[in-house]
């Protein structure tokens, strides 16, 4: 570059030269620092990048891509990124990408399932997913093994995110109104629920049911469970009794558990094994039944009255409950007698029952019907009888009635036939009958008759009476009156006999007072008979007395 | 047509602060205006390397800014991080375009021009390139005016998330793609800044 000289150079100022020390070449570190938070974001990102999953669901309701999230006990873990049909068409697979410290969540057994509202009785859930969208729920589990591809559950597992506690499964016929997360009662507390029911190839229902520790420990080898759904109402001695667990329990139905019976305790019981699940708080406290055995009851009367079920008692003792009502027809007498069958559990006799196993004479059916053969022959007898005069409805009774007749007892039949007796409350009637009978039968027209005349009879002597006896009578009175009052007078304290009756006794009564005297001188001195009475010395001071003492 | 000469050509400087005009005589690097002590220089120093080294951190800023979520909004309906871009498409197909228009164009546009625009402004100084020069002059213009338009994205997630506090109905928190946004915005600013358009107008020795 030239430098041309300006005339005029002289008359300007000169600039004033400094060093310049600042070089601003710290400019460059802004693009670096720029580059280097990017290069730190990149970083992390890929950092944090987790796995990507893949669920296969059966239908995705409410997914969307992007925006649904993965949540692991309510923290977001991942979010969905791509929702795809399955190459089969069958399912939909829910593609997530999952923040790296879910990574070891994954694992084989890991369960994930669509968070929807879900509104029971007892439970109102995911609420929130009303407003803000599905989310994908997850519960990891034990396996050691890792994995990518799930197949996700179409319901929400009943437990998620293990609670501390114990799993136990009961058998029963019949579950009852029992829904998955119905109440478990331990004495009307809340510490568990239902979490699975099945129905078992034999028929018989499975329910698991979760006990949350630490109420986990009142679960015993003794302990009983029962269906706790409904209300027991119960009219007895002390009232009217209505008991139930919890209104939430009426409604969805529910389970409670108690300690059983002590003496019932099973040898070597473990808490592992399965529980029965009982109808009602009195079955599961009842010892155990044992096998029922059957008889059948041959009745030559109506049995209105007789329900199946009604309880059969043996000595006042419910033992069993009749399980069928037939009408029979005997051919000999062209006559339709009722016939009972009854379930019978000797195990409910109790105490006896242990007695007669000691003796074995319940080993097998044929001891049995032995020994039921001598029953029979004490007297043993069947015997409808009226449980409630109000409802009119019957019982069986079994009891010893020695009076009634001899029947033969045939041992081998299967199921026994115990011989019956007619009800006591039909003799009742058969005699009240038979006496009506009787007091039809009085001669009532001849009686009446014959106290006609009678009752003519005792008119006329009446009347007589009343016509010659009583003035007699009243005569004879009068007499009387007069005697008693002659006696009156002379019997008077101002009359000549009272008078001299009085001195006379006065007389002897100071006879018997010199008599006594003499009496008592002769006890002190009987020496007086032979040497006559001495002088008396009447002593007059206590100082004489104490000095005439002395010798 | 005498041929425009520059103010070196006739041996002066100007103190761009007083107007003083001084002699160029001292070629050394600082020189101060006798007057007002102002810092006299002939092209501002370091203009282009600063230039383009605050653009080259406005581009990579520029990266997270689109990539990082702007802000969060939480409310009934959900949570949702948005970014930029997708805020755009979420006003575009709801139908509020021209709101989508507005932050495209303060968003994307601006700075992508301004990235272009400081870009060709720089390659054609280092060619000492004699073409268009008042166009790319007027460029420059633009490119100083348009550039605070940019903080518009700021100051829409400032005052959203100042005034969407509603706790569980509803609330918006700022990302930290807002803060990159920012700093794009103050980088090319400042790269704009630092840019001596003299240079458009030097001639090659």
């Amino acid at each position: 570059m030239s430098e041309p000289t300006p005339s005029s150079d002289e008359e300007l100022p000169t600039p004033v030269v400094q060093n310049r020390r600042w070089i601003p070449r710290l400019v460059w570190a802004v693009p670096v620092v720029a580059a280097l938070i990017g290069i730190s974001l990149l970083v992390r990102n890929w950092a944090n990048a987790g796995p990507r999953i893949t669920i296969s669901f059966l239908s995705v309701e409410g997914v969307q891509v992007g925006k649904t999230l993965v949540k692991y006990r309510d923290v977001t873990v991942g979010r969905v990124s791509a929702v795809d049909l399955s190459a089969d068409h069958q399912a939909v697979l829910v593609s997530a990408n999952l923040s790296k410290d879910a990574a070891s969540l994954l694992k084989a057994d890991t369960q994930f399932w669509i968070v929807r509202p879900r509104i029971g009785v007892g439970t109102v859930s995911g609420l929130e997913t009303l407003l803000s969208g599905v989310y994908i729920g997850m519960e990891t589990g034990v396996a050691t093994r890792r994995e990518r591809q799930f197949v996700g559950l179409e319901n929400p597992p009943a437990l998620a995110h293990g609670p501390h506690g114990r799993e136990l499964q009961l058998q029963a016929a019949r579950a009852g109104s029992l829904a998955i997360g119905a109440p478990v009662y331990f004495r009307q507390f809340q510490v568990g629920r239902v979490i699975d029911e099945n129905l078992l190839p034999d028929g018989n229902t499975r329910v698991t049911v979760f006990v949350d520790a630490p109420y986990d420990s009142f679960v015993k080898p003794v302990t009983r469970f029962w269906n706790a759904s409904g209300v027991d109402v119960r009219l007895g001695a002390d009232g009217l009794n209505v008991k139930t667990e919890s209104f939430a329990a009426v409604l969805v139905g529910g389970v409670a558990f108690d300690d059983g019976p002590i003496e019932t305790l099973p040898a070597a019981a473990g808490i592992a094994g399965d529980f029965s699940l009982y109808k009602s708080e009195t079955e599961a406290m009842a010892p155990p039944d044992g096998d029922p055995r059957y008889v059948r009851m041959r009745f030559a009367q109506a049995l209105r009255g007789l329900e199946v079920g009604a309880p059969v008692e043996f000595v006042g003792v419910n033992i069993g409950s009749v399980v069928a009502v037939d009408l029979g027809y005997e051919r000999k007498d062209n006559s339709f007698p009722v016939i009972v069958t009854a379930k019978v559990y000797p195990r409910r006799m109790g105490q006896a029952y242990e007695a007669l196993a000691a003796q074995g004479k319940t080993e097998s059916e044929a001891t049995l019907a032995t020994f039921v053969g001598t029953l029979v022959h004490r007297g043993l007898r069947a015997q409808p009888r009226s449980g409630s005069l109000l409802t009119g409805k019957l019982y069986i009774a079994l009891d010893f009635l020695p009076a009634s007749p001899r029947v033969a007892f045939d041992a081998s039949l299967q199921p026994l036939e115990l011989p019956t007796v007619n009800g006591s409350f039909q003799e009742l009637e058969a005699s009240i009958g038979a006496l009506v009978k009787k007091v039809n039968d009085l001669p009532l027209g001849q009686i009446t008759a014959d106290l006609h005349t009678d009752l003519k009879d005792l008119h006329e002597t009446m009347s007589e009476i009343h016509t010659r006896v009583l003035p007699n009578a009243a005569d004879t009175l009068s007499a009387l009156h007069r005697t008693l009052d002659s006696a009156n007078r002379t019997l008077d304290v101002e009359s000549p006999l009272q008078r001299g009756l009085t001195d006379t006794l006065s007389e002897s009564r100071s006879t018997l007072q010199a008599v006594r005297e003499l009496a008592d001188y002769l006890d002190r001195h009987p020496d007086s008979l032979l040497r006559g009475r001495r002088p008396q010395k009447v002593p007059h001071t206590p100082a004489a007395l104490s000095s005439d003492a002395k010798p | 047509m005498t041929p425009l000469r520059q103010s070196h050509e006739l041996g002066l400087s100007l103190c761009r602060t007083c107007g003083l005009a001084v002699t160029r005589a001292a070629r050394a690097a600082d020189r101060r205006c006798p007057r007002c002590q102002s810092r006299i220089e002939q092209r501002t120093p370091f203009s282009t390397e600063m230039t383009l080294a605050l653009l080259i951190a406005g581009i990579v800023f520029y990266i997270p800014a689109n990539l990082l979520p702007v802000m969060h909004t939480s409310g009934l309906l959900g949570e949702e991080d948005s970014t930029i871009l997708g805020g755009i498409l979420e006003f575009w197909r709801a139908g509020d375009w021209d709101i989508a228009l507005l932050i495209f164009i303060a968003s994307v546009a601006v700075p992508f021009t301004k990235f272009i625009a400081i870009g060709l402004l720089l390659f054609t100084v280092r060619q000492n390139s004699q073409w268009q020069q008042h166009q790319r002059t007027v460029l420059y213009r633009i490119v100083e005016f348009i550039g605070y338009w940019s903080m518009l994205d700021v100051i829409v997630v400032a005052l959203t998330a100042a005034l969407m506090q509603f706790q569980v109905l509803g609330a918006a928190e700022p990302r930290g793609g807002i803060a990159f946004f920012c700093a794009v915005v103050v980088v090319t600013m400042l790269s704009a800044l630092s840019f001596d358009p003299r240079l458009i107008w030097d001639r090659p020795a």
